[in-house]
């Protein structure tokens, strides 16, 4: 495997272990790893990937694959799937194995009760840094606010709201105001 | 309501499940898929007890990954053994990963026009607030107790503003959080 991919690898790999409570609390990592840390993307880069994962159906952790398409084509994305998905996949196998052997009920119970609050304050840090990376400054914001609200308090559809907040966007971009 | 054992409906092979995760992960946009896959295996196909399909959710839930993923390997190994845990992990993640690679290519030669790099960026604010109102969600869900809270925003501070690296972070504030709810909450 080239260089590049296994680069990519090394730092979905880790990753993958941090992905508590969905695959939105790696975010933060994985911007600062890709943008930060390494430069293989713009923070704009970053954002507009997100925004198409978003869009796109699957597990929201196909972002990865994503960028790993992105930096470095065919073996970049196998690279970053393998890496995000890889050793979750294989800790839950070996969960579900020795499930009917052992009973583990008190210490899941701890890990869901102990875990949620170390998840509840990644996927906020991840929301922070997402919204620090927009671009078009507090219309922006606003509006990620505003979908926030709307997310919370209606049963409104994801992709439809995601879709207006595209075509919102272009409308106040003729208007000159993004 | 609940299916006894012996009246649960033929397990599926290997393929079959291959096909079934495929059509979940495709048809699946922004989560919520525990519901879905409840209707899908427990009531409607009666793979498998609802209690089953209960304790996977919360370990699925409690370990770390997508939950929808570790819930297909959970399924696939209750249903069909190691094949089955295979087949469904791949039927959730690999036709999927096709279309979003499709999509990205898609946009990125839509790239010449100015609009494409606007119109991602309203759908980014926007897909932002799916993320802030998973998180507050997630907030609103843990204890209001003074520890559990003091994790919470101990973990917000050092990944968003020390901007620590997150894999010992996790591994910090979880394994201290992890072991006073084993002590001293249960």
């Amino acid at each position: 495997m080239p260089t590049l991919p296994l680069s990519i690898l090394m730092v979905f790999l880790p990753l993958s272990l941090v992905t508590i409570g969905g695959g939105q609390s790696a975010i933060a990592e994985m911007h600062r790893q890709i943008v930060d840390v390494h430069h293989w993307m713009s923070a704009a880069q970053f954002v507009d990937a997100f925004a198409i994962a978003r869009l796109a159906p699957g597990p929201g952790s196909l972002l990865a694959t994503l960028i790993g398409w992105q930096i470095a084509g065919f073996w970049g994305a196998i690279a970053a799937t393998v890496g995000i998905f890889g050793p979750t996949a294989l800790l839950i196998y070996g969960v579900a194995h020795i499930w009917s052997r052992y009973e583990g009920a008190r210490l899941l119970r701890a890990l869901e009760r102990g875990l949620r609050p170390v998840a509840a304050g990644m996927i906020l840090a991840a929301s922070y840094v997402l919204i620090q990376s927009l671009e078009g400054g507090w219309i922006a914001r606003g509006m990620a606010l505003a979908s926030t609200a709307l997310l919370m308090l209606t049963p409104v559809n994801p992709l439809l709201l995601i879709g207006s907040g595209a075509g919102c966007f272009v409308g106040l971009h003729m208007l000159g105001l993004v | 309501m609940n299916p006894k054992p012996d009246q649960l409906a033929e397990r599926p092979n290997a393929s079959q499940l291959f096909l079934i995760f495929a059509r979940i992960g495709l048809t699946s946009f922004g989560g919520g898929l525990s519901g879905w896959m409840l209707r899908e295996f427990v009531q409607r196909r009666r793979l498998m007890s609802e209690e089953d399909f209960l304790n996977g959710l919360s370990i699925a839930q409690a370990l770390p990954g997508v939950n929808v993923t570790n819930m297909a390997i959970w399924i696939g190994y209750k249903l069909a053994g190691r094949s089955g845990a295979i087949a469904c992990w791949l039927g959730i993640v690999v036709p999927a990963a096709f279309i979003i690679v499709l999509i990205g290519s898609l946009f990125a030669s839509l790239k010449g026009f100015a609009l494409t790099h606007v119109a991602l960026g309203g759908a980014a604010a926007v897909a932002i607030g799916l993320s802030l109102a998973m998180g507050l969600t997630a907030a609103r869900r843990v204890p209001r107790r003074a520890f559990p809270l003091a994790i919470m925003v101990a973990t917000f501070i050092a990944v968003a503003f020390l901007k620590w690296p997150l894999l010992w972070t996790v591994l910090g504030a979880g394994s201290l959080s992890v072991t006073v709810a084993y002590y001293f909450e249960s």
